[in-house]
Parts: C-alpha cells; structure tokens; sequence
C-alpha cells in the first residue's frame, strides 16, 4: 500500500458511525410524519432550543473528528528495508490534525495557563556549569517569543488572529447557509436562524482562538506528565459522548423488545420480564459495575494478543463499560414502555387491527412502536447527560475508562489530589468541568423543550 | 350556622319568587394568542332562582367556556376581553382572586361531567363533604357528618349515614354524580352550573339524576344553567333554553315556546335531528347468517399470591340470537351489561367461555387466531370512540388499506389506491383525504373513516360498537343515515349496540334487550318497543327523554 497512513478502526468508531446513521435515518422517517415535524419545529422554534442544539452538534461534531483514527507512516529507518513501512505506535484522529500540534507538545510536568515557565523548581545546571535551583523554562509553551516581555503583546494580537480566524470561517459557512434559506421560500413562519448563527460564531470564534493559542502557549497550563490539559480536555469530549450514546444504544433495543414484549404479550411473558427487571434493580448497580469492570480487566490482561495497540485495549474496556452501564440501565424505561404498552394495546385501533387479521408482529411494528417514539426519545435525551455524569463518578473511583484514555473522569480523579497541594492546581478540573458542564447543560435544556413539544401530558396541561 | 337556621334559610328562600340570580351581559373570550379568533362574541342572558336555563349547543360552541367564565376558570389560553357578569350586587370581573375564592363554592358551584375523576378516590366521600364544609361554614365536630348525612338524604342516596364512610369507587356511576351534586350544595349555593351532568350515564339514571336536578331547583329555589347537547334532556328539564351555534346565544326563549316553534334554522335542524321513535322498519329474511347459541363469556377473578383462580365474573351469561343477512339487530342495554363484551366474542377477540358461534355453517369460537383470518372479511367492527379508534400516526388511506393488505384479498397497490379512493367517497368524504390524518377531521368525519376502513375488506356483517353514542345529533343523524344507506346497497348485517332506545325504531329490524349478562326479551323492533314484556324494558323505555 502507498497509503501515507494506516486508518485505525476502533470497535467504538464502527458503533458510533453506525449510531450516526441510525439516527440519520430515524430523522428521515420522522421527516414523513407532519405531526411529528411540527413537534420538532416547536423545540427549535425557540431561541435556546436553537443555540442548545447547536452547542450539542459542536460537541457531537468533535467526537465524530476524534473517531477517525490512523497511524501515520515513520520515516524509513537506516538500513531498513525500502519496501518495508512502518507505522508509528501513536493513534492518531483526525481532530489532532485540525489541532496541529497541541497533543505533542509535552513538557516536564505541571505548568499553569500561559506560563512560560515551570511550576515547580528544579535543578538546573548553567551555562556555567553551576547548579541552581530555579523554575525551568518550558520545552514549548511559549518558545516562539525573542524575549518573555512581549508575552503579554503577543497574547493580545494572537488572541485577535485566532478570533478573526474563527470569525472569518463562521461568516462564510453562515453565508452559504443564508444564501440557501433565501432561495428555499416556505411560507412556514421562520425559525430563529439568528440565535443559532450567534451561537455558531462563537463556539467557532473560541475554537479558533484555542487551535491559534492552543500551538503556542498552554492555555489551561499541563498536568503531572506534562501534557496539555486543553488538549486532554478535547480529548474527553469523544469519551463523554461516547459513553452517553453508546450506552443509551445497547439500553434501547432491551429496554424497548422487552418492555414491549411484556406489556403487548402479558401472561408468563410479562412474568418473566417483571422477574428479571427486579432482580436486577435489587442489585446495588455500582456494585454490579464495580465487579464487571475488574473482570473484563483480569480478561484484557490475560490475553494481550488480541490488541495491536495500546488504544484499542483502552478502546475494550471502555466498550465493556458502555455496554455494563447500558445493560444495568434499562430498567426504568423498561417499565415506562411496558405501563404504556399496556395502555395502549387496549385501544380501539388496536382492536380493529386485531379484528382486520393484522400479525402480532405487524401491530407491535406499525401501531405501538410508533405510539411509543415520544417516551422513547425522551428518554434518550434525559438518560444521556445522566450517563456522562457516570462516567466521571465511575472513572473517579476507580472502575471507569483507561487510564490511557483522555477522560474528564480521569481528569477529575487527578485533580483531587491536585487541589489540595499549595498553591492549589485548578485548572485541570476546571478543564474538564467547563467542557462537561456545558455539554450536560445544553443537553438537559435541550430535552427540556424535547419533553415539553412531545409529552401528551403537557400537551393537554396548556392546552 | 346550626342545622336548623339553615333549614330555616332554605325555607324561606322557597317563599321568594323568580328573581335576578346572574346577569351575563356581552361577554366576549378570545384566544389569547390569537385575538382575531373569538371563542365567546357577545354572549349575553340571565338565569333566576328557582328556574333551569338550558344552554344547548354541539361540541365546541362554547358553552363549557361560558360557564368556565362565571367561575373565572378559564384556562390560560383564553382572554376575556368585554362583558360584565353581575350576581346579585358583585360584578365577578371586579372581584380579587382572593374574593372570588369566596364566591366559588359558596355562591356558585359546579358539577361536572364525569363524577368519578372529579372525586377524590383515596378519601372517603364523607370526609370530602366535610372538608368544603369546613371552609365554607362555621359548622364544627360532630355537626359536620350529621349536615353530610342531611345532604346525602336530600339528594336521594340509599342509606346516608352507611354511605359517607365509603369511597368513591365503592358507588355507581349515578351514585357517584349524586356525591357531587351534594357537595356543591354543601355551601347552600345560589346558582348551580352542571356541565352534561349525565352524559356519561345510563339513561335510567339520568332520568333520576334529572328529576333530583329539577326537584332541587324548586325546593332550594336555586338558578341553574344546565350545559347539554342532548335535546330530549332539555325538553325534559328546562324552563328556559338557549342555543348556542359557534360561540353566539342565537335564540333565546321558554322552553315550551322554543319546541313548538324555533325561530332560527339551525334550532330547527336540532330538533328534528332526534329520531323519529314512531316509525319501525319492516321485519326482514330470517335465514340466519349469524347464531349465536348459549354464549357465555367468563373472567376468572385471581385472589392470592399464586393468583388462583377464585371465581368468576359473569360477563355474558348464556345469551341466543342471530342475524339475517342486511338485517339489524340492535342490542340495548346499560353500560356493563355484557353487550360490548358479546360483540367482542363474535369477532373472536375475546374467548367464549362457554356455548357456540355459528357463522354460515361454521363454528367460530373454536377457530384459532390463523383459522379465523378468513373470517375476519365477513365480521368487522366500528368502535365507539372515533378518537381511539385509529392510529394517530397513520394517513387515513393507510389506515384504510391495512385491512386489504393483512387479509391479502389479491389486490395491486393500485387497485388498493382505487378502492380506497371510492371507499372514501361512498362515506361522504374527499378522496384528497386519504393523505391527512385523523386528528385533522371532526368526530364525525373520523366515524366515516371507521365505516370505511370496515367496509374495505367487503364484510356481511358489522358490529357497530355504540358508533354514535360521541356524537352531537346533527352529526348523529347523518352518520346514522349513512349506515342504513350502507345496508340498502351492500346487503350488510348491522349487530348495533347501543345503550340509545331513541334510535333503535329508525335503525333495527329486531331488538335484544341485556340486563346483568342476559337477553332479557328480543323480538321486533316494534313489538318491544311498543308492548314491552319484561320490567325492565318499561323501565328502560320510560327513561329515555322525549321531545314530543
């Protein structure tokens, strides 16, 4: 192969693009159903439902750029073979490109925002050959400068070059965007474009000052390895959707077969289902995840050979901890859609279907799964922000993702420690915290409205 | 108060002659969002003490919303934005919420449709009573159960001083509605506003729950608005009426000179939209296309923790009739009777228990759910509900042709189209319509996609679910007609049921009366109807409101 690099594919890539797709196609039936488009105009006919959207898409879009992985090809080595490549031990995504070089500028260790110095003293040897006791100078943060004065100068003008940047490419993509709602006339009342277009520049405006910033200086300083916390904290966001939506996934089709099974079927069927949801809820649930993590780790470790590299065993054990958190989670809509099942296989509709000769299989397909979609995508959304939450919890005490694996989790695990050394290290939680707290936020406002346009019951409240 | 003052109060109030209870004077709703579209434009009339107003109208005309104004209840949707509605010397508009909390209740009360949601099912009915008669009076202790009782007697419970320990769902229906209306009276109101006090009811109660409603009118000279669309109610309960046609009192007048001669066209058209009840339809061909035999249908009653069985409940018990090809036979009985449960056995829904079902020769309750396909394009079934009777995320063309489809009657998908769209036009309705939705359509037009969706598979026999019992009357007629219009053509059996006597005569060639799971007395239409045998089918007959 003359391939400059060797495309990487994790099991959590092929899910989640698969998950892109299901949801893609999920949008395109609703797009034929005229009560559900005008259900999904509400949620985006307001302003924060707009900006709240766009906000989870800048997330989502990140998380899909971190799961294009490759290896990227080494440079022959002396006497190696012409015909023979090697790839780097690295994973690398596409999203590290679109960041130049933020990942691999490592240092010593800790460094605080913007500092161009160390944050803790070492012995340095001079040119003189003497041996002080000072800060250090950082390998990169900052080493383009002549002299450390015009820091504060060329903080001011980079931060102009990385917001122009962002702005200048946010205008185009808007423009173009404005140039098609022109020439598609509906007579529909308009949605509020504008909030959504703001909401786009800025988040555009900050990650064009982050990228500029982000290869000259540490802008949320490094940790204990030296690695740029921004950089993890990027990083994280693949991890924390990830686990929301992958888990969410592996819930829904167990929740939705069984809880429709039990409610449509009834008799022993119902029994059975009942038996397992209790069962399963009377077990302390971090408990259960506790004991299945450790397990998996004891089988990843036993059997090295199945993992090329060190990624694709982090990769493993965060799969096993996607697919633990979703299969301990499907009680509760489990429940939900089995009550409504119920409900809903008494009506008349039901009835007529049943007296036209209609198969089980038919009725469950076309009148009760549909009927269900609003408790279903509700549920979604509310579960996911619990989800990411989780993973922190999880990963803070211990049974979470890999330590290898940028996770806001793991960083919040360190940062305990962190915290309570003086002079405090904060911004390596505030990293992960700025980053999951508005993530969590726009999703909870977010399936605020979704629930508000979709429940029956509010429906009928302010009606 | 003491109970005797208050005796002595309602006695004297009996003496007092009609006088201005409530003035309503150009009231006008708008939505609120919406200010050009007026849900209420200029509505305006009075009720007095001692008289029973009738505001009739079909659904969405806006009688519940003006009666929601007189308690300043509107939802918040809507805007009031003109008119003035005096009671005695308060102008309710003028009052602070905090007054007007003084005013409900105690001044006016309400009943409404539907007793049992309006009643709190965990407290005892007494305790209910109670509960209002301690904010609104000064009674206390011992007192209170005893006005509770008094109140119970006067609206005619069975047994008063056993009924205020129970709970609600321990009454009937009628009972239930009755713990309602002594409620609102707990607070010796002025002026009583119900809400279709009977329309969920059985027609034998609601004739009692009238006559109580009526009695209480004079004897505690109270001014009532009765909300009804059911005309043989308001012939029967009101001094004055007033129709109500998209938000506008059209017509206004006495009773007595509103049913002899309506002035406006539409009052006419609700008058004459109850059916005729002294024309019969003739007796038709007897050979049978439907026997039922014996039938009984049995719900075990599971008590314990292994669920076993413990005993049964009766629905249908033994019950024989049959029907001809285009015959109807209308079967009438009150609301758990069994009668919808004998429809559901024929469309082997629900398992006969015991006795035969004979279709053409074949026994249907034997046949298993792959066995009855066949059989299930001979019976089909309209429900009552044309809310729930169709799946709100299906087109009505899909709705439709889901029968075709599941019963592969070997059509192509544009032979399907076809029949569809001539189906749709033989109900009455736009072939353009199979595209839309059923929550586009009114409950009339959404009954007529039921009848269509029926009648896609060709059937001989249809059992019609109380179709019309949610119906307004005009719409009522119309749908009725369009059945029997049906049966002219395509030669299709009706089994009818229905808890309606008064449109039994215009539709059904024979009649089987249910009471408690039995056929207590079946014959033609105008035998029984005309010489009733049976206690019960008197007691049914009289029940039903007569306009004439």
């Amino acid at each position: 192969m003359d391939l400059a690099f060797k495309p990487v594919v994790l099991w959590t890539d092929v899910l989640i693009f698969i998950l892109v797709g299901l949801v893609s196609f999920f949008i395109y039936t609703l797009r034929r159903n005229p009560e559900n488009r005008a259900r999904w105009r509400e949620v985006f006919s307001t302003k924060l439902g707009m900006s709240t959207f766009v906000i989870i898409m800048a997330y989502v879009s990140v998380a899909l750029l971190d799961s294009l992985h490759f290896r990227s090809e080494l440079p022959p080595a002396e006497g190696q073979d012409s015909e023979q490549v090697y790839y780097s031990n690295t994973v690398n995504s596409v999203l590290d490109l679109m960041l130049g070089e933020m990942g691999e500028r490592q240092e010593r260790t800790y460094s605080s925002p913007f500092s161009l110095k160390s944050w803790n003293r070492e012995n340095i040897k001079t040119e003189t050959g003497e041996t002080v006791r000072d800060y250090p100078e950082l390998t990169y943060g900052g080493q383009h400068l002549e002299s450390p004065d015009d820091k504060a100068l060329d903080i001011v003008f980079q931060s102009f070059k990385g917001l122009l940047l962002g702005l200048a490419l946010a205008s185009i993509l808007i423009g173009i965007h404005w140039l098609i709602l022109k020439r598609s006339q509906s007579d529909q009342p308009a949605l509020p474009w504008s909030s959504a277009w703001l909401t786009f520049a800025v988040i555009m405006a900050i990650f064009g000052w982050l990228v500029t910033m982000g290869n000259l200086y540490h802008v949320l300083g490094t940790d204990q390895a030296g690695n740029d916390t921004l950089y993890e904290s990027l990083k994280g966001i693949r991890t924390g959707v990830l686990i929301g939506t992958l888990a969410t996934l592996i819930t829904m089709p167990i929740a939705i077969s069984l809880g429709i099974m039990a409610g449509y079927f009834r008799g022993w069927v119902d029994d059975a289902v009942q038996y397992i949801y209790t069962t399963l809820i009377s077990i302390p649930g971090l408990l259960l995840i506790a004991a299945s993590v450790l397990l998996f780790q004891v089988w990843i470790n036993n059997n090295p050979s199945y993992f090329e590299v060190g990624l694709e065993k982090a990769d493993a054990k965060f799969l096993a901890l996607c697919f633990i958190l979703g299969i301990t989670s499907w009680t509760t809509l489990c429940r939900l859609l089995r009550a409504e099942t119920l409900k809903i296989s008494q009506l008349d509709y039901v009835q007529a279907a049943h007296a036209f000769g209609v198969s089980h299989l038919q009725i469950i397909w076309r009148h009760i799964l549909p009927n269900l979609s609003h408790i279903i995508l509700i549920s979604f959304v509310l579960d996911f922000s619990g989800l990411v939450l989780a993973e922190a919890v999880l990963s803070y005490i211990g049974v979470g993702v890999d330590p290898a694996m940028a996770s806001w989790g793991n960083m919040i695990n360190l940062a305990s420690t962190e915290l309570s050394r003086e002079p405090s290290i904060w911004w390596n939680l505030a990293g992960a915290f700025v980053l999951m707290f508005t993530l969590v936020l726009s999703v909870n406002l977010f399936s605020d409205l979704v629930n508000d346009a979709f429940d029956p019951k509010t429906k009928l409240e302010t009606a | 108060m003491s109970i005797a003052e208050a005796v002595r109060e309602t006695e004297a109030k009996t003496v007092q002659s009609t006088e201005l209870a409530l003035q309503v004077s150009n009231l006008n709703v708008v939505l609120r969002h919406q200010p050009d579209t007026r849900i209420l434009k200029d509505v305006s009339f009075q009720l007095n003490k001692g008289e029973v107003f009738a505001l009739v109208g079909e659904s969405g005309s806006g009688k519940s919303m003006t009666s929601l104004s007189i308690m300043r209840l509107l939802p918040d949707a809507l805007k009031i934005t003109r008119g003035k509605i005096q009671q005695g010397d308060t102008n309710i508009f003028a009052l602070t919420e905090q007054e007007m909390g003084s005013i409900r209740g105690k001044k006016i009360a309400m009943i409404f449709q539907d007793a049992l949601t309006s009643l709190n099912p965990v407290q005892k009915v007494g305790d209910q009573i109670a509960e209002t008669l301690k904010i609104h009076t000064n009674l206390t202790g011992s007192n209170i159960r005893k006005r509770a009782i008094q109140l119970f007697e006067e609206v005619g419970l069975p047994d008063p001083d056993k009924r205020v320990d129970w709970y609600p769902h321990q009454m009937s229906g009628g009972q239930q509605q009755r713990v309602m209306i002594a409620m609102a009276l707990a607070c010796e109101p002025d002026i009583l506003l119900a809400d279709e006090p009977t329309t969920a009811l059985d027609v034998t109660i609601q004739k009692q729950i009238l006559e109580l409603v009526k009695e209480l009118t004079v004897s505690r000279d109270l001014a009532v608005l009765l909300i009804t669309h059911d005309m043989g109610v308001v012939r029967e309960t009101a001094d004055r009426v007033g129709v109500m046609y998209k938000g506008e009192i059209i017509e206004e007048g006495t009773c007595d000179a509103f049913f002899e001669n309506p002035r406006e066209e539409y009052s006419r058209r609700l008058i004459n939209s109850l059916p005729d009840m002294d024309s019969y339809r003739p007796a038709a061909d007897p050979a049978p296309l439907l026997k039922v035999d014996n039938l009984e249908v049995h719900f075990p009653i599971r008590k314990g923790l292994l669920q076993r069985v413990h005993d049964y409940t009766k629905a249908v018990n033994g019950i024989s009739f049959s029907i001809a090809k285009g015959e109807t036979l209308a079967l009438v009985g009150e609301s758990g009777c069994g009668k919808s449960t004998t429809g559901r056995a024929i469309l082997n829904l629900e398992k006969a228990t015991g006795g035969e079902i004979w279709y053409n020769n074949q026994k249907v309750n034997a046949f298993s759910r792959k066995e009855m396909l066949p059989l299930r394009k001979k019976i089909q079934v309209i429900f009552q509900s044309p809310y729930s009777s169709m799946n709100p995320r299906m087109t009505v063309g899909d709705i439709i042709e889901e029968g075709m489809v599941s019963l592969q009657m070997g059509l192509s998908k544009a032979e399907r189209e076809q029949r569809v769209e001539s189906l749709l036009k033989r109900v009455q309705l736009e072939p353009e319509h199979r595209y839309r939705y059923p929550h586009e359509f009114s409950g009339g037009q959404r009954q007529r996609i039921a009848i269509a969706r029926a009648l896609a598979v060709e059937p001989d026999l249809i059992i019609c679910d109380e179709p019309t019992s949610a119906l307004d009357v005009s719409i009522r007629a119309e749908v009725m007609e369009l059945l029997l219009e049906l049966q002219r053509e395509l030669q299709v059996s009706y089994l009818f049921i229905t808890h309606d006597l008064s449109i039994i005569p215009h539709l059904a060639h024979r009649v089987a009366v249910m009471q408690g799971g039995k056929i207590v007395e079946q014959g033609h239409t105008e035998d029984v109807l005309t010489n009733p045998q049976h206690d019960y089918t008197r007691k049914l007959l009289s029940a039903v409101p007569k306009v004439h």
